[in-house]
């Protein structure tokens, strides 16, 4: 099966001189979970918003089922590609459910209203995302674990093949970081593509996902994580020594500090 | 959970009808108040005579029923929909519950334009159109200087309306020490306090195509103003297109608001009050909640406007009322709200 998205050369500025980061080129397939792993303020969440194509690369190209998203509406975009902000700011109470049925959106032409095959379907998201309970509820009262979890039943309903994510684990308390995780896994599962930024490269490991990494000399690095990650491009990206070993009793590979 | 949406759908329908019978009760109640006759039973047969179906009894009543009390008691009805509707929208759009048509400066604008027009002794219509533009040229510039300032949240819109409207407030005081005391400062100072006094049937006719234009395109686009309150990158990545829907439903909200102050002058809080009102009942979904906002809106400023020419023997102007009323009804809703604010 072709790629869903084809990142080719990709090369990003603001400003048109300073670049955010260039020649980045990697696949992203059906199934697939692929972390963007780096340090604050090297450009992961603008790398994502290109691939959302929220901004337009300097050079390069995302071809996203084969054709050049530059030219693309924004419409025919979202029906393949969801997007899960790393914090939703409610200003109004929408209920859970009339906030995930704005995923069909892009499916329903301007003077449309969804009518009930349209609930239906962000009826069967949120009880994928297991939160069929939390429908009616307004939320703005969710706690930020199950606003991520809205969020991403909403990027469900929207019958979108790529879900991207920014930082989803961020404001969450570990329990609910390993909730989201357990998410994705699930996602990635049903055969949906996720690209999620994370600041915590344990994470990589736990999701057993390629990685695409931006160094601390904002080198390009793309590849399963045995491949990619090691003990000195890790402590190099985060200025600090990390180490990469394998747990005896837990039986996997952990990227942990050693101590402060 | 599969019917869900069902029977709140139904309920919500039951909720307009209710609300469409009210007002319409309530427009042949206030077609019966008056000074000249309080009698709705004489109103009753000055309906059904037009109808064909009885005889009228009273021609003078015929006269005032039709000419007077009937186009002022629609243009009430029709400028409470149009700025509670334009607030819902503009509270929408700007992601901020605390948005009305006057705190984006609309008001003060179409407000500088319309005494503009006294003071060149322009006629009603040009007076509209002066309106109009003054009020759509305030709410761009309001909307301009977050964008100058390359900060675009809500408290800045909100600062920024300040600014706009605390400048317009200067450009009219020029004006009102410019006028004649006699004859334009007082056409000015009326304007400013909102009536509906001295409405023609011609009034109707000309803010009646915008009533219903843009009405009917913002009650069409309701489902999308949901998407607009999830601020710029939620919209774009639902595939939204965001400047086109956004500046058809600012322009609509803007014209409408221009349009409504144009006949009646400024009225306060109605624009502020009747969408969170309108929410409290019907909840945040727009495609309920505008609907209700309309209907709501409607029937305010039909009590509001009936109580301003019957209550006493002179007219009150319409803002005041609107304050006394609006401003404390706004503290109840904020207190049952308080809870969904945080």
């Amino acid at each position: 099966m072709d790629a869903i998205l084809q990142v080719r050369d990709l090369g990003f500025s603001y400003d048109g001189s300073r670049q955010i980061f260039k020649a980045i080129s990697f696949d992203v397939n059906a199934g697939e979970i692929i972390c963007l792993v780096g340090p604050n303020g090297i450009g992961k969440t603008t790398l994502l918003n290109c691939l959302a194509g929220l901004w337009a690369p300097l050079e390069g190209s995302v071809l996203l089922d084969g054709k050049n998203m530059a030219g693309m509406p924004a419409r025919d975009i979202a029906r393949m590609i969801g997007y899960v902000p790393q914090t939703l700011h409610p200003s109004f109470d929408y209920t859970v459910l009339e906030y995930v049925v704005t995923g069909n959106a892009p499916w329903l032409n301007i003077f449309e209203k969804p009518g009930p095959e349209h609930y239906q379907r962000a009826e069967e998201a949120l009880e994928q995302m297991a939160i069929s309970h939390l429908a009616d509820k307004p939320y703005t009262r969710l706690s930020t674990g199950e606003l991520q979890q809205v969020s991403i039943a909403r990027a469900i309903a929207q019958k979108a093949r790529l879900i991207l994510m920014d930082e989803p684990t961020a404001h969450l308390d570990y329990g609910n970081q390993l909730k989201v995780l357990r998410l994705i896994k699930g996602l990635s599962a049903k055969g949906y593509a996720v690209v999620l930024t994370t600041h915590n490269p344990d994470q990589v490991l736990l999701l057993d996902a390629k990685t695409a990494v931006i160094d601390h000399q904002s080198l390009f690095h793309f590849g399963a994580w045995q491949d990619i990650l090691t003990e000195e491009l890790l402590s190099g990206m985060y200025g600090t020594a990390l180490r990469l070993t394998r747990v005896e009793g837990v039986d996997r590979m952990v990227c942990i500090v050693p101590g402060l | 959970m599969k019917t869900g949406s069902t029977p709140s759908k139904n309920k919500h329908r039951q909720r307009l009808w209710l609300l469409s019978m009210l007002l319409i009760l309530g427009v042949f109640l206030s077609l019966s108040l008056g000074r000249y006759s309080n009698d709705p039973v004489k109103v009753l047969n000055v309906i059904l005579s037009k109808l064909g179906l009885s005889v009228p009894v009273d021609p003078a009543m015929v006269s005032i029923i039709f000419n007077v009390r009937l186009p002022r008691v629609l243009a009430s009805v029709m400028v409470g929909a149009m700025l509670s509707l334009s607030g819902a929208v503009y509270q929408s759009v700007f992601r901020n519950p605390l948005v009305s048509p006057d705190l984006l400066g609309v008001s003060s604008g179409a407000a500088v334009g319309a005494s503009a027009a006294i003071l060149l002794g322009m006629g009603l219509a040009t007076r509209q159109i002066f309106a109009f533009v003054g009020g759509m040229l305030a709410v761009f510039i309001t909307s301009l200087v977050p964008r100058l300032l390359r900060n675009r949240t809500n408290m800045m819109l909100v600062l920024s309306g300040i600014i706009v409207g605390g400048f317009l407030s200067s450009v009219l005081a020029i004006m009102k020490y410019l006028a004649d005391e006699q004859t334009q400062l007082a056409s000015i100072v009326y304007w400013q306090l909102g009536s509906l006094a001295s409405i023609l049937a011609e009034d109707l006719q000309a803010i009646l195509p915008v009533f219903l234009g843009c009405s009917t395109l913002l009650l069409l686009l309701s489902w999308r103003i949901n998407i607009l309150s999830f601020g710029e990158l939620e919209a774009r990545t639902l595939g939204v297109n965001l400047r086109q829907v956004r500046s058809i439903v600012i322009i609509c909200a803007s014209l409408l608001t221009a349009s409504a102050v144009s006949v009646s002058g400024t009225i306060g809080w109605v624009g502020l009050v009747i969408p969170h009102l309108s929410r409290l009942l019907s909840g945040s979904d727009n495609t309920r909640s505008l609907p209700t906002t309309l209907l709501v809106g409607a029937g305010f400023m039909l009590v509001i406007d009936t109580i301003a020419r019957t209550l006493t023997t002179v007219e009150i102007p319409l803002s005041i009322l609107t304050g006394f009323v609006g401003a404390p009804l706004y503290a109840i809703l904020l207190y049952k709200q308080r809870a969904r604010l945080e």
